[in-house]
């Protein structure tokens, strides 16, 4: 069995309706999750205090929200994983006096003594968590300063083992990813914590993997298709790297699947943006990397013409252009030319 | 080729062997993680503030009485910031006395001006940094020492981030709120003549005074002893002595004990200095008050019956957990500066027992589909990328037992990931071997061209996800670091088992029938 095994579709015909779909799905994304109020952050990031309960019978989130009725601020009360497990999550908003550190220790220890009082019912604390609002600026300003410094890195490596169009492909690729794993979730009401900029980071390297992948049979096919053009040869690339890319995606879709289903509430919206990147990640290794790299190609190569011909497909006379950056790594893996 | 066949053969099994022993048993030689053993995080913020201020206050009180020893009337003095301070109202004639003291004090504070009787003193910055880091310091010091008298194993104590953050991770921990106090509470034991009180109100207390703190003096309050059981405790006011007696730093050793009623009490001794300067004191003042203050905040305020040398008592109304939790921290040392808590996870035992069991059943899920699939997919071939797999998970389980990495719910997260992305490079592999076997190349040919083909890719794919994991760990703590390094470990083994292991499965095969491969 082999599947895609004389694959050879036309990724490049597809590159505007694959563009248009992208656009769609973010804009579509955040402008849903605008109108909803914007990207529902976790404690981590806003502050604030969660406490989880495990009570020994069923108890309904209002029995729960009345006997907190005595405490200030709002406060958010819902049923927490399974609900024949009877766990309730009670989220309390930074208060001001948290602001002063006092509140902090204060706020989960009275939610408890509340509901001891109130007598809904035996329970058992499940995980308490406060955090503070220095903690959570914090955190907020460590998770986009990581995640902007890795693409970065990803892009410098590609540039130098590769070329330069080729990390402007994988960049794109990247954000494009990350940005259709936040809509998703901000669609689906999941909440932005450290768990998921956990997995957002783990997508980028996922991605930028998949490209790499293309990219690596590009320039080996750079030195076996003389005669072609460089968007043909990536067009060819992505063909026959199709199969391992799909089955790629497919195992670790698979793996990550058994992650979203039995983990446990705590790693619930982790593995959600990971299936979300996985697809994408795919997706926009093929869509995105690719046909970014053979738009910049041509580019490149109208550039160097000066009066580049409307057609877009350069002659042989372009050849050299593409070819020299192979013909200086060649020395390095002569090997592989050799086998050939 | 046979020989070299044996040779690997012979590596991959001692690295299975080995292995296995650094694993077993597992339960005791893999570590977990807060969110999986239950216990409790914090994050701590050291007030360093109050270090300084504590600094100011003695040096200025220290130039006030001194000029005041000299007859000066009128200086008033105050402290503009935890780190200046200012005399007003010093009469000319004491100009001269005004710059010898201030020799005392130039190797902390800069004088910044001093026109009409107004001098002010500013620290020194390079002092008030090295300050607030000894403060640091001490506090990680002093929190480490009640934490080991809580008898907690493998307790985390450190620095984090910016200056004054400390992160205290406390594994196993069920009681959070009990080693919250132990850990915050200050502790700051001082002993101090009461000139006036106890007063029920500020005004009472202050009447003979006419409504002002005399200098050199404070306020302090405390619970009042004399409340019936069941009737609310009020409040009684103080005039006490800004300078203290003895303080904290003077005891030996503090214990629980009980009172003449047979209340819960903390005794305490001593050291020899301590009991010198105690001595005289008590001696002078028989029949007199003594303020026994924590944390400002008078405990009780016995009447001195006579001269006590090194040893004491604490007496209030404590229940007994509380005497010996008192006891505890005044043994620890009292912290320099007082905490304030910027962030709380607590993780309880149950919780962390579900997660290790829903972590494991989506680990086997997990790799019971991509073993199917790779099954299904590559017939017999996938046994061998099974093989690698497995061989991979060992030897990732094997390096964290080995380097002691903690093992936490993401980190079960990056084993899952690490099955199903740790098959890639097989898969870029077998494609390959594929791809050569349609050329019509011969079975021997075509899995070596696989391998060599796309062993600079698997090199490159590497490198990218490390990058990725690199920042992963820059950014995350506890759990996520956690995440990071199975992840980092993890793509580090797969390309020797990916590679090298897989190969030689290969070779191993094709011996047999060079005519056809299952793939």
């Amino acid at each position: 069995m082999r599947f895609f095994q004389n694959a050879n579709y036309d990724f490049i015909r597809w590159r505007w309706h694959a563009l248009v779909l992208s656009s769609a799905v973010i804009i579509g994304g955040f402008v849903l999750m605008l109108l909803r109020g914007g990207m529902p952050l976790g404690i981590d990031f806003t502050g604030g205090t969660i406490v989880v309960l495990k009570f020994q019978q069923h108890v309904s989130d209002e029995q729960v929200r009345d006997a907190l009725d005595v405490l200030p601020g709002e406060k958010v009360v819902q049923q927490y994983g399974d609900p024949a497990q009877n766990e309730i999550l009670i989220r309390f908003p930074q208060t001001e006096q948290a602001e002063q550190g006092f509140g902090l220790e204060a706020s989960s220890h009275q939610a408890i003594t509340a509901l001891e009082k109130a007598n809904v019912g035996k329970f058992e604390v499940l995980s308490t968590e406060v955090v503070g609002p220095v903690v959570g600026a914090d955190l907020q300003r460590k998770g986009i300063y990581a995640t902007i410094a890795s693409i970065l890195g990803l892009s410098i490596y590609i540039a130098l083992r590769f070329r330069f169009i080729f990390a402007v492909g994988a960049l794109a690729a990247t954000f494009h990813d990350i940005f259709v794993v936040l809509a998703m979730m901000g669609f689906l009401g999941y909440e932005l914590s450290l768990n998921v900029v956990a997995a957002i980071l783990t997508i980028t390297g996922y991605s930028v993997n998949d490209t790499i992948v293309i990219f690596d049979r590009v320039r080996e096919n750079v030195r076996l298709m003389r005669r072609e053009p460089l968007d043909q040869i990536v067009n060819t690339s992505v063909n026959q790297t199709l199969g391992r890319t799909v089955i790629t995606a497919t195992t670790t879709f698979l793996a990550v699947l058994g992650l979203y289903v039995f983990g446990g509430e705590v790693l619930r919206g982790f593995a959600f943006a990971m299936l979300v990147g996985v697809v994408t990640g795919t997706y926009s290794t093929i869509f995105i990397a690719a046909t970014i790299a053979i738009i910049l190609s041509r580019r490149e190569l109208k550039a160097r013409k000066g009066a580049a011909p409307a057609s877009g497909r350069p002659s042989a006379a372009d050849k050299p252009a593409a070819d020299r950056p192979a013909a200086s790594r060649s020395k390095k893996s002569g090997r592989n030319v050799r086998a050939s | 080729m046979k020989k070299n066949l044996r040779w690997r053969l012979a590596a991959i099994v001692a690295v299975i062997v080995v292995g296995v022993w650094l694993i077993y048993p597992p339960s005791q030689k893999i570590r977990l993680g807060l969110d999986l053993k239950g216990g409790v995080h914090l994050v701590l913020r050291v007030q360093t503030d109050d270090a300084l201020r504590v600094e100011t206050e003695t040096a200025m009180e220290r130039m006030r009485s001194e000029l005041v020893k000299a007859g000066a009337t009128g200086v008033t003095a105050a402290t503009l910031s935890p780190t200046s301070f200012q005399l007003t109202g010093v009469p000319d004639a004491q100009d001269a006395l005004v710059r010898q003291l201030r020799t005392e004090v130039e190797a902390t504070y800069n004088p910044v001006s001093s026109s009409g009787g107004t001098y002010r003193f500013e620290m020194k910055p390079n002092i008030a940094v090295q300050m607030r880091d000894d403060t640091v310091t001490q506090a990680i010091r002093t929190i480490e020492n009640r934490v080991n008298e809580l008898g907690v194993a493998e307790p985390v104590v450190a620095r984090q981030g910016t200056a004054d953050q400390i992160l205290v991770q406390l594994p196993g921990v069920t009681d959070v709120a009990r080693a919250k106090d132990i850990i915050k509470s200050t502790a700051l034991l001082e002993l101090k003549l009461v000139e006036q009180g106890p007063a029920p109100t500020q005004e009472a207390l202050l009447q003979s005074t006419n409504g002002a703190v005399p200098p050199g003096m404070e306020v302090v309050s405390g619970v009042s002893e004399s409340s019936a059981p069941g009737e609310r405790a009020g409040t009684n006011y103080y005039l006490v002595r800004k300078t203290p007696i003895i303080t904290g730093r003077d005891l030996r050793t503090a214990r629980q004990t009980l009172d003449e009623y047979n209340k819960p009490a903390v005794g305490f001794s001593l050291k020899s200095d301590g009991a010198v300067k105690f001595g005289n004191a008590t001696g002078a003042n028989i029949g007199r008050a003594l303020a026994i203050i924590l944390d400002n905040r008078v405990h009780s305020a016995p009447r001195i019956d006579g001269r006590i040398t090194d040893e004491g008592r604490i007496s209030g109304s404590f229940t007994q957990q509380e005497a010996a939790d008192l006891a505890l921290t005044l043994r620890s040392g009292a912290l320099p500066a007082s905490l304030t808590y910027l962030e709380e996870r607590t993780v309880g035992p149950s919780l962390g027992r579900d997660s290790i069991r829903a972590g494991i059943i989506a680990s086997l899920v997990g790799l019971g589909l991509v073993i199917l699939f790779m099954l299904g997919y590559y017939k017999l071939s996938g046994i061998n990328a099974i093989v690698a797999m497995a061989l991979n998970l060992l030897i990732l389980a094997a390096l964290m037992a080995y380097f002691g990495a903690t093992m936490t719910l993401p980190g079960i997260a990056g084993f899952i990931l690490t099955i199903g992305m740790g098959v890639d490079s097989n898969v870029l592999i077998f494609e390959r071997i594929k791809e050569e076997l349609a050329a019509q190349k011969g079975v021997r040919a075509a899995v070596a061209a696989g391998f060599d083909r796309v062993f600079l890719t698997i090199l490159d794919t590497h490198v990218a996800s490390l990058i990725a994991a690199a920042f992963l760990f820059q950014f995350g703590t506890g759990p996520i670091r956690g995440f990071a390094i199975t992840l980092t470990i993890g793509l580090l083994t797969n390309v020797f088992t990916s590679v090298f292991v897989s190969r030689t499965l290969f070779e191993m095969v094709i011996g047999r029938s060079t005519q056809r491969i299952s793939i």
